[in-house]
């Protein structure tokens, strides 16, 4: 099992979740989060005060899945989420030890 | 009508309230009057409240709305036991030229038959009331987030009586500078010129809020600036076109020189910004708006619509820049940029307004010089000295009241407290609970 995080640009989101679904990839967490890398930041001006906000507004999602099904859903997420311009965002793959659905006690595979 | 107006409206009021029946009631300038005192109140609650509101941290909303809601209830009790005597006060003798007689102290000798100029004497006095009451609100701009509200208070209250109501007097109580042919129609001396240097004088005294320069300080809502500053471009008709103290055409005219010179003063700083900046912003286009209605004030019973046009825009560039210079080559914190708006704006209509109301203009003509005066030298000059005089005694004054309160109470907060936010230290709230 794997634990995809993906932080793209907040309004590629629904597009990231439609492709997700269309190869069968049904859940995943949401988060609005803040952060840069190469993009930097931008510079606000209110009356002739200039403040830099280093953070930008992107979202974070995770997705749990099984080792099979990783590489559809990066493809997935690249294909709908690249705009192409500085800023689009990255995906991390990061190993997933265990998983319990809680209602039912299932583990494993069985619970994703 | 020349600016003088009021100041003549007063000195009839000064046989008037000795003898009640002098004068005779008018029940259009009345009814209008009314509408224009309700108006003015609406311009500092909720105005100006939602105005400065939004513009500092969201941990110090709740103390910007209490200064100014409190100061409009305890300026209010100020002006009844003393302000307006001072301001206006008479017992039936010719006016002094620096302060009134106490012949109104506590409102005395001001009944329901009372008549100054056309209206109720009541009515001016209440209507007088809320000048009274927005001018020290606005200084709540320069020491926003950090003052203490004791000392706030104290400070207001001595503030009311000892800079305004005196200036208030010299200009349109029958005062040195009134008769002198100052064309101030409803308050860029008085009002805009005394709040806002007193409020650079308090920048500067207090010092900068802790972070200053360093830190980042945006306005944490926005939505309640424009909001407000939308409340104080309807209340502006009354506290311009009401200064007339008459439903006539110098109240019609007040009005429209008022909207134009709103407008183009709006435009001028968001155009400033776009060219200089790349974008337009909303906080530029309100504050524009604010300079354009700060600037027109004192000339809005002196100049034509083209001359307000010109003033507005004016008002829109100068502000920009002197907000900029203010804030980054200074580095004076006057939190809420009342002085590069109000008081710039301030000196700058009435400076404009010796020029634009000479009637050899053209287009640009305005409604002639006050009496005895031939020139738009000669009508500058008493506007300057108009100026300078305000300028000096309001710093000078307020210097020594601030200096006094802090040894008293103290004017600022502990810088710890200041990091906190001065909604819970010091009144035990929050804002939002989201």
């Amino acid at each position: 099992m794997k634990m995809i995080t993906a932080i793209i640009k907040p309004f590629k989101l629904d597009d990231v979740r439609d492709a997700l679904n269309q190869i069968g990839i049904a859940g995943m967490t949401v988060e609005e989060v803040k952060g840069y890398g190469r993009q930097k930041g931008h510079t606000e001006l209110y009356r002739g005060a200039e403040y830099v906000v280093e953070f930008q507004p992107k979202v974070k999602l995770q997705i749990a899945i099984s080792d099979a099904e990783v590489e559809n859903a990066i493809e997935a997420i690249c294909s709908v989420a690249s705009t192409g311009k500085i800023g689009d965002g990255k995906i991390f793959v990061s190993p997933l030890e265990q998983s319990i659905r809680i209602r039912t006690g299932e583990t494993g595979e069985d619970a994703l | 009508m020349r600016p003088l107006q009021r100041t003549a409206a007063l000195l009839l009021a000064a046989s008037a309230s000795a003898a009640a029946s002098a004068g005779e009631i008018n029940q259009a300038d009345t009814a209008w009057i009314l509408t224009s005192t309700a108006l003015v109140l609406f311009m500092t609650i909720p105005g100006l409240s939602l105005f400065y509101a939004g513009l500092v941290r969201s941990k110090n909303v709740l103390s910007v709305l209490m200064q100014c809601f409190a100061l409009t209830c305890l300026m209010s009790l100020v002006w009844f036991a003393m302000g307006y005597t001072i301001a206006f006060g008479s017992e039936g003798v010719e006016q002094g030229k620096w302060i009134g007689d106490f012949g109104n102290i506590f409102f005395a000798n001001i009944g329901m038959d009372s008549v100054t100029g056309t209206v109720p004497a009541t009515l001016f006095a209440i209507f007088q009331m809320t000048f009274a009451i927005i001018t020290p609100a606005l200084i709540v701009g320069a020491f926003a987030e950090r003052m203490r509200f004791s000392a706030m208070l104290l400070f207001s209250t001595l503030w009311l009586l000892v800079v305004y109501s005196p200036v208030c007097h010299w200009v349109w109580g029958g005062g040195w500078l009134g008769s002198m042919g100052l064309q101030d129609f409803a308050g860029g001396t008085v009002v805009h010129i005394t709040a806002a240097v007193a409020a650079l004088v308090a920048a500067m005294v207090m010092g900068p809020r802790r972070g200053f320069g360093t830190v980042a300080m945006p306005p944490h809502n926005l939505t309640l600036t424009v909001a407000g500053a939308g409340m104080l471009w309807v209340g502006w008709f009354g506290f311009n076109a009401g200064s007339a103290v008459a439903a006539d055409g110098s109240a019609a005219m007040a009005m429209l020189v008022t909207h134009l010179s709103a407008s183009a003063g709006a435009l001028a700083w968001m155009g400033m910004e776009w060219v200089r900046h790349g974008k337009p912003s909303v906080l530029g286009i309100v504050t524009g708006m604010v300079a354009g209605l700060g600037t027109i004030t004192p000339a809005s019973g002196s100049v034509g619509p083209a001359a307000a046009v010109v003033i507005g825009l004016t008002a829109g560039v100068v502000c920009y820049y002197a907000t900029s210079y203010l804030k980054n080559v200074l580095k004076i914190d006057d939190s809420l940029d009342v002085f590069p708006v109000h008081g710039v704006g301030g000196m700058l209509g009435t400076l404009l307004a010796g020029i634009f109301c000479s009637t050899q203009l053209g287009i640009f003509s305005g409604n002639g010089f006050s009496d005895g005066i031939d020139s738009i030298g000669g009508q500058l000059m008493v506007q300057a000295t108009g100026v300078v005089s305000t300028l000096v005694y309001t710093v000078v004054v307020t210097f020594v009241l601030l200096k006094l309160v802090d040894a008293m109470v103290g004017l600022r907060v502990d810088p710890d407290e200041e990091t906190q936010g001065l909604d819970l230290v010091l009144h035990d709230e929050r804002g939002y609970d989201l």
